[in-house]
C-alpha cells in the first residue's frame, strides 16, 4: 500500500494568520488530513527538529512555508526543508514578499532594537540589557538565532516552486493548490496559485469606477463615510486592487475596506508598488507640481501604503541607511 | 571628464548615470547638442522612448538597482507635450517617486526631472554637466555592490547547510 | 501577444544579430575606436557578425547588411552610427531588403550623442561600447511588425460657411473632391457678410464675398447644407462617419426660388420681431430672409414668432402667395450620415459680450454701440441703408470709438484681438464719411501689422480723425458742465498731453474683441481636438503646423484657432484644404507601428487607462469589461502602457522587456 504523501507546514517571521487559514478550510480540512501524512506543522503537533532531520531528502512531497525570514533559524528551517521536500510552496504573502515584517526594511537593524529593549515607552531597562545570541549560563551555552539585518521573502533565501498569495492565502485557494498536488496537476514551476489578472476583475464595485477618473485629493479610511457601493478608488481612498492579483474575490472591498495588496502583484510587473504609482497619479487632476504635491500630501506613507507587503521585493530592497 | 568610468569611492569615482528622454524634445536637443559640437560629460547613457509619459517608476528603480548612480528624466515642457498631456503624468508620478526615493535613502539630486524642448541643446550640456558634478560630489549608490554586500550574512549558513552531507532513504524503492 | 501581421514571430531564445558600427568619416572613428567597439560587441551574446566601416548609411553600407542578412541568417540587426531621427528609416529599409523584418531592428547614437560631444577618446568609445551593448540587449525582445495602411475616403466635410469655409471648400472642390459644407446659421457668409467695408482697400464686403457664395452654390462637386449642425463624429482619420442635423426651415429648399412673394403676403403687415442678422437694430416678419443675396437664396419661418407654427390657425397666405407651392409647415428635423476622409473645421468665432464691460454702459446708454452694429448701420443694404443714425433718430454730431474692449485686459480676455485697430479705423473713416461727424478713436497701441496697413492708418491721420492714446476708464450721461448736459462723456487719461479728460459724444462704439464661440468646448470635443488655454481650438504646432490638430484628419482653418483678419483667414482656409488634399491624394494612411495594444485576457478592466489618451484611441468594452485600443488612432506615445497597474498594456517597439534590457545593457559592467 503506497505511504501517504508527507506534507510539513513552517512559520518562519510569521502572525500565525497562514495556520488559521489552513484551520479555516473547516470541513474540507478532514479532506485534506485523510489524504496526507502531516509531519511537521508547530502550531498544531508536536514534531521535533531532530524529526525533520531525520527524514531522508526529498522524503517530504510537499512543504508549505509561510511567513518572511528574518532570523538565522527561519533560514536554517527553510534551508533545511529546501532538502527534505520535493516540492516547496511559499505560503502567504509574508513568504511571497516580505509582507508586513518586511517594513522592517525601513530602519536599520540597531535602530529597531534600541527602540524595542529601550526607547519604547514602557519599557523599564536601565542598563540598557540586550539579549545577546549566545550566552553562557552555569557552563552551558545558550544560543538565540540572528536577527539578519535584512528581510527577506522566502525566495530570496531559498528555490520556491509556487506561491500562494494572500494575507493570508484564502481557503479557497489553499484547497485549489492541495488538491492540484494531490491530482499532480501542477502548472510551470514559479507560477503563483491565483489568477494573473488583476483584482478589479472579480470586484463587485468595477460598475461604479468611472472611465474617467481624475482625482484631486486621497483619503484614508478612517476620514471619510466610505460608499459601500461605489468603487473605492473613485472615492479617494487607496485601493491597491488595479495593481493586485485576484483570487480573493475582493473580499476587502465587499467589506467596505480598499484592497491593501497582499496578493502582489501580476506577473507581468516586477514591482508592485512603483507600479501602481504609474497608474494612480496618472489619474490625478492637477497639472502644477505645488497643486500636485497637495494631492500627494494625502498619502503621508507612501513606503508604507503601496509596499505593505511588498518591500522585500521592491527594486531597490531596503532603505539604505 | 579626462578620466575614463570607473567604479569605486573617493578619487576618480566617475558617476554612471542613465537617462531617459522623450524623443521628440530632449532627445531632439540632445541630437542638436550634437550637431552644435557642444562639449560635455561622457557620464550620461541615454535611453530612448516616444514620451517621457512612458517611462514607469520601475524603471526608474531598475536603473539605480542595476549600478545607475544617478538617473534623468527629460521631458518637453509642461503645455507642448508632442502627445498633448504626457508629460503632466510623468510629474504628477515623479512627484510621488522623489518622495518614495527620499524614503528609501537615496540622496536627492540622484534622480533629476528635466524640462529640455527640443531647441535647447544647451540645456542637455548644461544639465548633463551639473548632474554629474553633484553625483560625484555624492558619491557612488552602487546598489548591485550593496546588494552583495548584504546578502553576504545569509552565504555563511548557506555554506555550512549546502555541505551536509544528503540524507538517503534507509530502504531502497 | 498581438502582432499585427501574420509573420510569425522569430524564436526570442536564439537571435542571430548582425552589429555595424559606422565610421562616418572621421565623424564618430576621430574620436571613438570603431575597431574596439566592433570587437567588443563581437564577444556579447547572440552577434553573430560585428563590422565596422566608412559610410554605413551609403548604398555599399546598406549592401553589406542585405548581403549579410542572407548570408549569415541574420535576424536581428543593430547599427551604430548618427541619430535615429537621421536614419532610422534607412536601415529599417535595408534590413527589409536583405529579407528581415524591418523592426528587429535597433539603431544607437554615438556621434551626436557620443563622438560629437565629448573628447576624451576612452570616455568616448566606453560610452559606444555601453549604447551598443545596451542595443544588443534590446534587440533580442524586437518583434517582427508591420506599418498598418488605412484607406482614405476621398470626400471632405467643412464645418462653418463663413469666409474661412467658404474657401477651404471651393480649393477643395476646384481640386475635384466632393465637398459637403455645414453651415448653422440659414445663410453662408459667416461674419464678413455683416461688414460693409473692409480694411485696408474699404473694399466692399458684400461685392468680394457674394461671388465666393455664389460660387459655392453652383459648384458641382459642393453640397451645401445650411441651417444644420454636426451632432455627431464617429471614426478615425480617412473614415469619418459624421451625423448632421437639418433643422426645418418649413421652406421646401429645392422649389424656393427667393421671390420673397411669401414674405409680403405675410398676416404681419409690419416686421415686428428682433432681426438677428441686423444685430437686433432691425426688425423682421416671421417669414424672413436674413438679407438678399443669402445663400442659399430660400426663406425660412421662425417657429418663435410664426402664428401657424405657434398656434396652428393662421390664414397662411404666406403659402397661398408662393406660385411654387414651396411652403411646408409640416417640415421636420432630418438627421443625415455623411462618410468623409477629413474634416476642416471653420466655426469662426463671436465678438465680446459688450455687456460684460458694465462701466461702458453697453444694454444701460442707448447710445452706445458695439461694432457689429456699427457695421450694420453703414452698410447701405442694413437697417437704416447706411444711414448713422442713433436709436432715438438723431444725428449723431460726435462719436467716440473705445478701442480694445474685451481684449488686452486681464478682467476679461488677455489677448490682442489683432483686427480691432484696423476695423476701428475703418468704421472712424465710414461714419465720418456717413455723418460728417467728429470722430474719436480711443487706443492704447495702434496695431496695423498687415500689408497696406500701416499706410491706412495714416490715411486716417490725414482725414481729422482724433487720436487719443489712453484706455476710457467709463462712459457716463452724468453731465459737469451745460456742454456735456444730453451727451455720453467719456472720461480717459490722454497719456500724451497726460492729463485726465471728460469727452462728450454723441454716439460710443464699442471696438468688441474676438474671442472663442460660447461652445467651442463642445464642439471641440465632438470631434475630439483640443483647446489652447484661451479656448480656441489647438494647432498641433503652433509655428509648423498651425492648421492640422492633434487629431489626424481634422484641421482647422480662421478665426476659431485664433483671431484673424480676412487675407490670413483665406490664407490659413487655403492651407488648411491643402494638408487635406495631402491626406486624400495620398489615398491611404501608413501608420508607424509603435503603438500600444491592450492584452485582453490580462485586463482586469480597472478602466485607469481610459481617461489618458488624448486621442480618444482607448475605450471601454461595456460587453467584454475590458479596454480596447484603437491601433488606428494610438500615436504611439506609451503613456497607457507605463500606466497599466497589472502590466497588461503593451507598447510595440517600447515593451517592459525591451526597456529593462536596454536598462541592463548600459549599466553591465
Amino acid at each position: 500500500m503506497p505511504d501517504k504523501p508527507k506534507v510539513a507546514f513552517y512559520w518562519c517571521a510569521s502572525c500565525g494568520g497562514c495556520e488559521e487559514a489552513v484551520v479555516d478550510l473547516a470541513e474540507d480540512i478532514l479532506k485534506v488530513v485523510e489524504a496526507v501524512d502531516i509531519v511537521l506543522w508547530p502550531v498544531a503537533m508536536d514534531f521535533k527538529k531532530t524529526d525533520v532531520e531525520a527524514r531522508p531528502d526529498g522524503s517530504i512531497a510537499v512543504a508549505f512555508i509561510n511567513g518572511a525570514v528574518r532570523t538565522s533559524e527561519q533560514e536554517e528551517w527553510a534551508r533545511m526543508l529546501r532538502r527534505k521536500a520535493q516540492v516547496v510552496v511559499s505560503f502567504g504573502a509574508c513568504a511571497n514578499l516580505g509582507g508586513i515584517p518586511a517594513l522592517a526594511n525601513q530602519f536599520k537593524k540597531e535602530d529597531i532594537l534600541k527602540f524595542v529593549y529601550e526607547d519604547c515607552p514602557g519599557v523599564d531597562n536601565p542598563s540598557r540589557t540586550r539579549p545577546q545570541t549566545s550566552t553562557v549560563d552555569e557552563g552551558r551555552t545558550v544560543t538565540l538565532p540572528e536577527i539578519r539585518n535584512m528581510v527577506r521573502s522566502l525566495d530570496q533565501v531559498i528555490d520556491v516552486d509556487y506561491y500562494l498569495p494572500g494575507c493570508p492565502p484564502t481557503p479557497k485557494i489553499i484547497m485549489a493548490a492541495v488538491q492540484a498536488i494531490l491530482a499532480g496537476k501542477l502548472p510551470a514551476k514559479g507560477t503563483v496559485l491565483s489568477p494573473d489578472i488583476a483584482l478589479c476583475e472579480e470586484c463587485k464595485r468595477k460598475d461604479s469606477k468611472p472611465a474617467d477618473l481624475s482625482l484631486t485629493e486621497f483619503k484614508r479610511p478612517h476620514q471619510i463615510q466610505i460608499d459601500p457601493e461605489k468603487c473605492l478608488l473613485a472615492q479617494g481612498l487607496v485601493c491597491m486592487g488595479p495593481a493586485t492579483r485576484s483570487g480573493c474575490e475582493a473580499l476587502c472591498p465587499s467589506g467596505n475596506m480598499p484592497c491593501t495588496g497582499c496578493f502582489g502583484p501580476s506577473s507581468r510587473v516586477k514591482d508592485q508598488g512603483a507600479k501602481f504609482v504609474s497608474s494612480v497619479f496618472s489619474n490625478i487632476a492637477p497639472k502644477e507640481a505645488a497643486d500636485i504635491d497637495k494631492v500627494l500630501d494625502g498619502i503621508p506613507d507612501p513606503i508604507g501604503t503601496f509596499y505593505r507587503y511588498g518591500l522585500s521585493k521592491c527594486i531597490l530592497r531596503r532603505k539604505i541607511n | 571628464m579626462s578620466k575614463p568610468m570607473e567604479q569605486g569611492a573617493g578619487a576618480g569615482f566617475e558617476p554612471r548615470i542613465v537617462a531617459f528622454f522623450c524623443n521628440w524634445c530632449t532627445y531632439t536637443a540632445a541630437d542638436l547638442a550634437g550637431v552644435s559640437r557642444l562639449k560635455y560629460a561622457p557620464n550620461v547613457r541615454v535611453i530612448r522612448v516616444m514620451c517621457s509619459g512612458r517611462v514607469d517608476p520601475q524603471f526608474v528603480m531598475e536603473a539605480f538597482a542595476k549600478g545607475a548612480d544617478g538617473v534623468l528624466l527629460g521631458g518637453c515642457h509642461p503645455g507642448d507635450c508632442h502627445y498633448a498631456e504626457g508629460n503632466y503624468k510623468t510629474l504628477r508620478r515623479m512627484r510621488m517617486l522623489e518622495r518614495m526615493l527620499k524614503d528609501m535613502g537615496i540622496a536627492d539630486g540622484r534622480f533629476r526631472l528635466e524640462w529640455i524642448s527640443g531647441a535647447e541643446g544647451d540645456k542637455v550640456k548644461s544639465v548633463v554637466n551639473d548632474m554629474v558634478a553633484k553625483v560625484r560630489a555624492l558619491g557612488p549608490l552602487d546598489l548591485p555592490g550593496k546588494f552583495a554586500e548584504w546578502d553576504k550574512e545569509i552565504e555563511e549558513l548557506e555554506h555550512q547547510i549546502s555541505a551536509q552531507p544528503a540524507k538517503e532513504a534507509v530502504h531502497a524503492r | 501577444m498581438a502582432d499585427n501581421n501574420g509573420n510569425k514571430p522569430q524564436p526570442i531564445g536564439l537571435p542571430r544579430i548582425g552589429f555595424y558600427v559606422c565610421h562616418c568619416g572621421s565623424n564618430i572613428a576621430g574620436t571613438i575606436d570603431v575597431a574596439e567597439v566592433a570587437q567588443f560587441v563581437a564577444g556579447l551574446p547572440g552577434v553573430v557578425v560585428s563590422r565596422d566601416y566608412k559610410y554605413m548609411c551609403s548604398d555599399p553600407g546598406q549592401e553589406m547588411i542585405a548581403q549579410d542578412i542572407k548570408e549569415h541568417k541574420l535576424d536581428r540587426l543593430v547599427v551604430a552610427a548618427c541619430s535615429p531621427n537621421l536614419h532610422e528609416e534607412t536601415f529599417r529599409k535595408a534590413a527589409a531588403k536583405g529579407g528581415l523584418n524591418s523592426f528587429l531592428f535597433q539603431m544607437v547614437n554615438i556621434r551626436e550623442h557620443a563622438s560629437w560631444v565629448h573628447e576624451d577618446k576612452k570616455a568616448a568609445t566606453a560610452k559606444a561600447k555601453g549604447l551598443a551593448r545596451a542595443a544588443v540587449y534590446r534587440v533580442r525582445f524586437h518583434k517582427p511588425l508591420e506599418k498598418q495602411q488605412v484607406p482614405v475616403d476621398p470626400n471632405v466635410l467643412v464645418v462653418g460657411g463663413g469666409i474661412a469655409g467658404i474657401h477651404a471648400a471651393l480649393t477643395l472642390a476646384n481640386a475635384g473632391k466632393k465637398v459637403t459644407l455645414v453651415e448653422r446659421e440659414a445663410t453662408i457668409g459667416g461674419h464678413m457678410a455683416l461688414f460693409d467695408k473692409t480694411f485696408p482697400t474699404l473694399d466692399c464686403a458684400a461685392c468680394i464675398l457674394t461671388p465666393k457664395m455664389s460660387a459655392v452654390k453652383s459648384h458641382p462637386n459642393i453640397t451645401l447644407w445650411t441651417y444644420s449642425e454636426v451632432a455627431k463624429v464617429d471614426g478615425y482619420v480617412g473614415n469619418y462617419k459624421v451625423t448632421v442635423k437639418r433643422k426645418p426651415r418649413y421652406v421646401k429648399e429645392d422649389l424656393c426660388v427667393g421671390c420673397m412673394e411669401c414674405i409680403d403676403a405675410c398676416v404681419f403687415k409690419e416686421p415686428k420681431f428682433t432681426d438677428q442678422f441686423n444685430q437686433g437694430l432691425g426688425k423682421r416678419k416671421p417669414v424672413y430672409i436674413d438679407f438678399p443675396q443669402a445663400t442659399p437664396k430660400v426663406v425660412l419661418i421662425d417657429p418663435q414668432s410664426c402664428i401657424q407654427l405657434k398656434t396652428g390657425k393662421c390664414k397662411k397666405s404666406c403659402a397661398e402667395a408662393c406660385d411654387r407651392d414651396a411652403i411646408d409647415f409640416t417640415q421636420k428635423e432630418e438627421t443625415r450620415e455623411l462618410q468623409v476622409g477629413a474634416i476642416v473645421l471653420a466655426t469662426g468665432f463671436q465678438a465680446f459680450d459688450a455687456k460684460k464691460e458694465p462701466r461702458y454702459g453697453y444694454g444701460r446708454y442707448p447710445g452706445v454701440y458695439t461694432a457689429l452694429e456699427i457695421e450694420r448701420l453703414v452698410n447701405a443694404s442694413g437697417p437704416t441703408s447706411g444711414e448713422v443714425v442713433l436709436r432715438d433718430g438723431r444725428h449723431p454730431k460726435s462719436v467716440g470709438i473705445i478701442h480694445c474692449v474685451g481684449s488686452r485686459d486681464a478682467k476679461t480676455n488677455k489677448w490682442c484681438s489683432r483686427v480691432c485697430c484696423m476695423y476701428s479705423l475703418k468704421l472712424a473713416h465710414l461714419i465720418q464719411e456717413h455723418s460728417g461727424a467728429e470722430v474719436y478713436n480711443f487706443y492704447i497701441d495702434m496695431r496695423a501689422p498687415g500689408k497696406a496697413y500701416e499706410e491706412f492708418y495714416d490715411k486716417l491721420l490725414s482725414e481729422g480723425v482724433h487720436f487719443i492714446r489712453g484706455r476710457v476708464s467709463e462712459v457716463t450721461d452724468w453731465a459737469m458742465t451745460p456742454e456735456e448736459e444730453g451727451k455720453l462723456v467719456l472720461r480717459v487719461e490722454d497719456t500724451l498731453a497726460g492729463f485726465v479728460r471728460r469727452i462728450p459724444v454723441d454716439m460710443v462704439v464699442l471696438a468688441t474683441g474676438l474671442e472663442p464661440k460660447a461652445d467651442a468646448q463642445e464642439v471641440r470635443r465632438r470631434f475630439n481636438i483640443g483647446c489652447g488655454n484661451e479656448g480656441f481650438f489647438q494647432e498641433r504646432h503652433p509655428k509648423l503646423a498651425p492648421v492640422n490638430t492633434f487629431t489626424d484628419g481634422i484641421f482647422i482653418a480662421g478665426a476659431c484657432q485664433a483671431p484673424r483678419d480676412i487675407p490670413d483667414t483665406v490664407a490659413q482656409a487655403g492651407a488648411a484644404a491643402a494638408e487635406a488634399l495631402v491626406l486624400i491624394d495620398a489615398g491611404h494612411v501608413e501608420l508607424e507601428p509603435n503603438t500600444s495594444h491592450v492584452v485582453e485576457e490580462e485586463c482586469c478592466g480597472c478602466k485607469s487607462c481610459v481617461p489618458l489618451c488624448p486621442y480618444g484611441a482607448i475605450t471601454f468594452d461595456e460587453a467584454k469589461k475590458k479596454a480596447s485600443i484603437n491601433e488606428v488612432l494610438c500615436k504611439g506615445c506609451g503613456v497607457c502602457a507605463a500606466a497599466c497597474p497589472s502590466g497588461s498594456i503593451r507598447q510595440n517597439l517600447f515593451e517592459d522587456e525591451e526597456i529593462f534590457s536596454e536598462i541592463e545593457g548600459v549599466l553591465a559592467k
